[in-house]
């Protein structure tokens, strides 16, 4: 037979389980979820704020990158028009692809490292250089040799983003898309592209190579890659863009593989204005605007103007 | 300085080198690859079971196996040395023990780590598997612990602690771990129960302790009977008794513990009884017909050969199938070293011989076309040796890449894609397209749809895995067409 519940023992039942209750009911109260509300989306910087350069399009010959670079800001107004003291830079260049700097399928090496030196001199506080590759990061940082260049040249680091924030791009088709936190937190955005024929496309630069700032599975946007393009060209609004055509991909690109699919160009292009760039690009290539349907959708949506050379201000010869 | 110190200290740096020249076979630590001059193979090749079962199934004793003369060097002047002093497994299953028992005393510790009948059961096991390597299917890796430390390492135990760092994951590796802890967990039942009870590569090096040079040596006219030199025998091997020198893991915890100054390591020291191996003819006898009967019968139920799994997708160059599998010793060291994660374990799509054998598995990463670390990390050449030059060149195929029209955008859905075409590798692509004016609900459109050049296609998987089709890509890679296998070939070249 059990001892009779006496009053002490009742009360400290009952305190015991009062507690448990209320320490449930709080936590479940506390993690109570009504909606499964999704935190919003972000939205991408404009990296033009605080900064009006001259709209202008330089096209720089030579074979000295680092000159033809120097040369390229001066004729733009000097870097100080698009950096300003203090400011955290990115550099975004085509750096998607397990092949050497002389395969052509990626920005090359030594102008990255040019512009990187150029906008430490005026002043930034850290330039960081960062792409999302199609092949393994690890291989493509090295073989590209974007990361050697870059990191000598005085970049803060060289990277690949492998988590984001999503953003929302509010486009025709791009709706939210992860982003890495590089791109978010930079005040400066550089977009440093490649030319490269593209078997969908028609032919990237300026304006594609904004897929390297989307995380994912990026690869559904090929479904209506023209406008994806343009959504892309609006939600982002680079500080300046920098073309390097010193040499290109005519043949099998994006990735090219074989030396005869590269052509040596020698040229670098500065321009205010990423849709004129990829017109000029298309000049390059033997293709007109017309065959390239992403550079009039941009230009319909009031990324930029495709008629380049109303801003092309220079055709600058750069010796050695 | 005690010897046993001195052995502490062995067993110390040879797990830490191991650890070292695991973590050093990855290629993202570099970038684009390990400098081979770091030996990454070294455990794999000292290995005499594995040099053993490769060379009885292969008749071929490749490269670096070699090496693994110097353990049967030391282990017939010596004594199982390997065991006590080098061994990462027998390092790992001696802390495993130690944390087990270092708080027990007396006659429960004494009566486990007493010499039991059961530990031969290790002999019998490699009996039975020498005799299945001679007759073709090379089943030593599964067993062999420095392969088996290797691939549990690698698959399971690398995957949680360097993730951060090494961020590769392997398909079913949950089973390698459980193996693992497992195995570990053994030591409950006695120390080392891994090490006395199962270990071939332990009863390998037993057999060849036929007549040591140096051997443990107790001296009955100074010996007290304390028992204390078996109390923390590492063999099971009986210092106190007859002793069991094809035992003795040499650890020589009996003489720094005996505090008679009966009991030594010493030159030339009596062989007597202990030398026998304890084996039973009958049982033995039964265990080489039984076993027997394995490769037999699995040679005889081999319908992948005449029906190849679609999935079985090997490693650029590996030997033709009937020769990789028996060659393989399923260590794991080439998916260690794969940078893009492709290689994984194989379960049921390689067959019987090709269980845990390396697999690629397009969908979770992709041959990298400028690479081939995994012909420089296999320790039996089951991947022979290529250069990028001859991998892009031949070039050398995995396989062939195969277009689904049932499920591919621009041919089942009326949509554009073409991901597959932009990703291929090959100069010229091996996918192309070809435009087709369509009619899709009404709507004429004009649609790139994906093509196949098999002269190019490589079968590296880079189509399949980035194939927005994600659950079930409509572009993918089946070993057919691969360069190794003339028997899957599918082309007139």
């Amino acid at each position: 037979m059990s001892k009779t519940l006496d009053r002490r023992e009742f009360f400290k039942r009952f305190t015991q389980a009062s507690g448990i209750i209320l320490a449930t009911t709080a936590g479940s109260l506390f993690f109570h979820d009504r909606a499964r509300a999704e935190t919003p989306a972000k939205k991408l910087r404009d990296h033009r704020k605080g900064i009006s350069p001259a709209e202008r399009m330089v096209v720089l010959r030579g074979q000295n990158i680092e000159a033809m670079v120097l040369k390229g800001f001066d004729a733009m107004g000097g870097a100080g028009a698009f950096i300003k003291k203090g400011d955290r830079v990115l550099l975004k260049p085509n750096m998607a692809w397990d092949r050497a700097p002389e395969q052509g399928a990626n920005t090359n090496p030594l102008v990255v490292a040019a512009v990187v030196k150029a906008v430490l001199a005026a002043g930034a506080k850290e330039v960081i250089v960062a792409d999302v590759p199609c092949n393994d990061p690890k291989k493509v940082l090295v073989r590209s040799g974007i990361r050697d260049a870059a990191l000598k040249a005085g970049a803060k680091d060289v990277l690949v983003p492998q988590t984001g924030e999503d953003v929302e791009f509010d486009g025709k088709v791009l709706s939210t898309f992860a982003v890495g936190k590089e791109y978010l937190e930079a005040d400066r955005i550089i977009n440093l592209p490649v030319v490269k024929s593209h078997s969908l496309s028609g032919m990237t630069c300026c304006m594609k190579n904004w897929y390297g700032l989307l995380i994912g599975r990026r690869h559904e946007l090929h479904q209506n890659i023209n406008d994806s393009i343009a959504d892309l060209a609006v939600a982002v609004k680079p500080t300046l863009t920098i073309i390097d055509a010193t040499r290109i991909l005519v043949h099998n690109g994006p990735t090219g593989g074989a030396m005869s699919d590269v052509v040596t160009k020698d040229t670098i292009v500065f321009t205010t204005d990423e849709v004129a760039g990829d017109a000029w690009a298309a000049d390059l290539m033997g293709k007109t605007a017309r065959e390239l349907p992403y550079i009039g959708l941009a230009a319909a949506r009031g990324a930029g103007k495709s008629d380049y050379a109303r801003i092309l201000k220079e055709e600058i010869a750069v010796g050695a | 300085m005690e010897l046993r110190s001195v052995r502490r200290i062995y067993q110390g740096f040879f797990l830490l080198l191991f650890l070292v020249l695991l973590v050093a076979n990855t290629s993202g630590l570099s970038g684009l690859g390990i400098n081979y001059n770091t030996p990454v193979r070294l455990f794999l090749e000292l290995s005499p079971l594995n040099g053993l079962s490769t060379l009885l199934a292969t008749g071929v004793l490749y490269k670096g196996l070699i090496l693994s003369l110097i353990v049967v060097g030391f282990t017939v002047f010596f004594g199982r040395l390997f065991c006590g002093w080098f061994c990462p497994f027998g390092t790992l299953h001696q802390l495993a023990s130690w944390l087990f028992f270092s708080k027990k005393r007396g006659r429960d510790l004494l009566a486990r780590n007493a010499y039991r009948k059961l530990y031969t059961l290790k002999y019998y096991l490699l009996f039975a598997l020498l005799l299945c390597a001679v007759l073709g299917l090379n089943l030593a890796g599964f067993f062999d612990p420095i392969a088996l430390t290797y691939r549990s390492l690698t698959l399971a135990i690398t995957p949680i602690l360097l993730h951060q760092y090494i961020p590769a994951e392997f398909s079913n590796g949950w089973v390698f771990g459980v193996l693992f802890i497992g195995l570990l967990l053994l030591n409950l039942i006695y120390p080392r129960f891994w090490c006395r009870v199962l270990c071939p590569l332990g009863a390998l090096l037993g057999t060849m302790v036929v007549a040591p040079l140096f051997k443990i040596q107790r001296d009955e006219n100074k010996c007290t009977n304390c028992n204390l030199c078996a109390l923390r025998c590492q063999g099971g091997d009986d210092p106190n008794g007859v002793h069991r020198v094809r035992e003795c893991h040499v650890c020589l915890n009996c003489t720094t513990s005996c505090n008679d100054d009966a009991i030594s390591y010493r030159f030339l020291g009596d062989l007597g009884e202990g030398r026998k191996l304890d084996l039973d003819r009958r049982k033995l006898v039964l265990t080489l017909s039984a076993s027997a009967f394995l490769p037999l019968v699995v040679r005889a139920s081999s319908g992948r050969t005449r029906a190849p799994s679609p999935a079985c997708i090997r490693p650029p160059n590996a030997l033709p199938e009937q020769d990789f599998v028996r060659t393989c010793i399923k260590c794991g060291s080439c998916m260690k070293t794969c940078p893009s994660n492709a290689l994984h374990p194989a379960f049921a799509e390689a067959g019987f011989e090709g269980f845990w054998t390396p697999v690629m598995v397009p969908r979770i990463g992709w041959c990298t076309q400028n690479c081939n670390l995994c012909s420089k990390a296999c320790p039996t050449g089951a991947i022979r040796r290529f250069t990028i030059e001859e991998k892009i060149g031949r070039p050398i195929r995995q396989g062939s890449a195969v277009i689904d029209p049932g499920r591919c955008l621009p041919f089942a859905y009326g949509r554009p894609c073409i991901v597959c075409e932009e990703m291929c590798p090959t100069s010229p692509k091996a996918i192309f397209f070809e435009e087709v004016e369509v009619e899709f609900r009404g709507t004429r459109k004009t649609l790139k749809r994906p093509r196949i050049d098999l002269r190019y296609c490589t079968g590296c998987g880079i189509c399949e895995n980035k194939c927005p089709v994600g659950s079930q890509p409509a572009v993918y890679v089946i070993p057919s067409g691969e360069t190794r296998e003339t028997r899957d070939r599918f082309l007139l070249e």
